[in-house]
């Protein structure tokens, strides 16, 4: 247990790893990522109030979901490498920013595009909209406060105070619904009790989300990848994979 | 554990729960301005502003929609089942709206408590199913909550 841990700690292993996992997953991704767009744009029925504006579900919840499970991602990132002072924590809580502010963005682009014609309006200030569009601006903070220092270390421990006071909003995102009076429907996939939607479009939006749980990780590992190779640029074993990639 | 190491981890659960402390009495400080609307029975109650921008939300009570012959101008009552609000609104209604539907409408009450509204939206509820699932719930009796009719 205690060796993973270290050898997580090591660039070249880390960055070999990723890649690894990268060329697995990366293929199976896309084809579940494919399947279901299709099944579930195309192959299942419409909704029997909104008709077919509904399936941006397959798109919105997704995206939504991942958007806030990677911030956890990003929050445990911060405080090992606060706790450890480990540098691939660091750059796994870096990598995560920009992807989780693209997945955010999505969800709210994609949910202004179905309110409109569902609610009749792009916008309201409700508990669960403004707290997501927190969450965004908590993304892109993370990534503007990286970028403002001069010195990486200086830079990481502000960022992992950053993601750890952010952390308080996820539970309010999620529970907003219940919690207060808001235009946006609660969740319709429940962990205890029965599903408010119908198993058969239910299916494709699991599928879904799994495939955007797949997009996250591979971002996430290539991004790292990339972090890695310019922070150890100066490094042997980089100089040496630059040579063997020339040669 | 080093010793240095539980200090951090400490100042890490610090943060935490003090953050979370923190946005916990904001919260409970503002808790009924996060609310995006009134229910009917607090307007029915008094705890709404007269003559204040606000938004009532509930139910829209079946058979109460009444739409005018000549313009758009259109009245109904939003219900949460305790009290009825009637709101009066002349504009575009979205594809959504219907009776027996959730709604929000924004806009000031008079003095009869009626809500003179600038906005009506829809409120979907967290039901998807196709029609014919649909169809055959109506069918059986139940509604698509699962309950009796």
């Amino acid at each position: 247990m205690w060796s993973f841990f270290h050898k997580l700690g090591s660039p070249p292993w880390l960055y070999r790893i990723a890649g690894t996992i990268v060329r697995w997953l990366l293929p199976v991704t896309l084809v579940a990522l494919c399947v279901g767009l299709v099944w579930g744009l195309l192959y299942t029925a419409p909704d029997f109030r909104q008709g077919n504006s509904y399936r941006i579900i397959y798109i919105h919840v997704p995206a939504a979901v991942v958007a806030l499970a990677g911030y956890y991602v990003m929050a445990i990132a911060g405080a090992v490498s606060l706790i450890w002072k480990m540098k691939m924590a660091d750059v796994a809580m870096k990598s995560c920013a920009p992807i989780g502010a693209a997945l955010t963005f999505i969800a709210l682009v994609t949910g202004a595009i179905w309110g409109k014609p569902t609610w009749g309006t792009w916008w309201v200030w409700d508990a669960r909209i403004t707290s997501m569009l927190i969450l965004l601006f908590l993304y892109l903070g993370v990534v503007a406060l990286y970028e403002a220092y001069d010195n990486k270390e200086a830079a990481g421990k502000a960022c992992a105070v950053l993601t750890l006071v952010g952390t308080v909003n996820i539970p309010i995102i999620y529970k907003s619904v219940d919690w207060w009076y808001s235009l946006h429907q609660p969740a319709s996939i429940k962990f205890t009790g029965d599903s408010t939607i119908d198993p058969s479009m239910l299916y494709p939006l699991l599928l879904m989300i799994a495939a955007f749980y797949g997009v996250f990780t591979c971002c996430l590992l290539m991004n790292m990848r990339a972090e890695i190779l310019e922070r150890e640029a100066r490094t042997n074993w980089v100089k040496k994979l630059a040579l063997e990639y020339r040669a | 554990m080093h010793p240095i190491r539980k200090q951090r981890l400490y100042l890490v659960l610090f943060i935490v729960l003090f953050s979370s402390a923190a946005a916990g009495l904001v919260m409970y400080a503002l808790s009924g301005n996060i609310n995006l609307f009134f229910p009917p029975a607090e307007v029915a109650r008094g705890m709404a502003p007269v003559g204040q921008p606000i938004r009532v939300g509930g139910m829209v009570v079946e058979n109460s929609v009444v739409r005018s012959d000549d313009s758009l101008a259109v009245a109904f009552e939003l219900t949460d089942y305790e009290a009825n609000v009637t709101v009066v609104y002349e504009g575009i209604l979205p594809d959504l709206f219907g009776e027996g539907q959730g709604a929000v409408a924004a806009g000031r009450l008079d003095e009869q408590g009626v809500l003179r509204a600038t906005e009506v939206l829809a409120k979907h509820d967290e039901n998807y199913m196709p029609p014919e699932v649909a169809h055959a719930l109506e069918q059986s009796g139940y509604d698509e909550k699962g309950k009796a009719q």
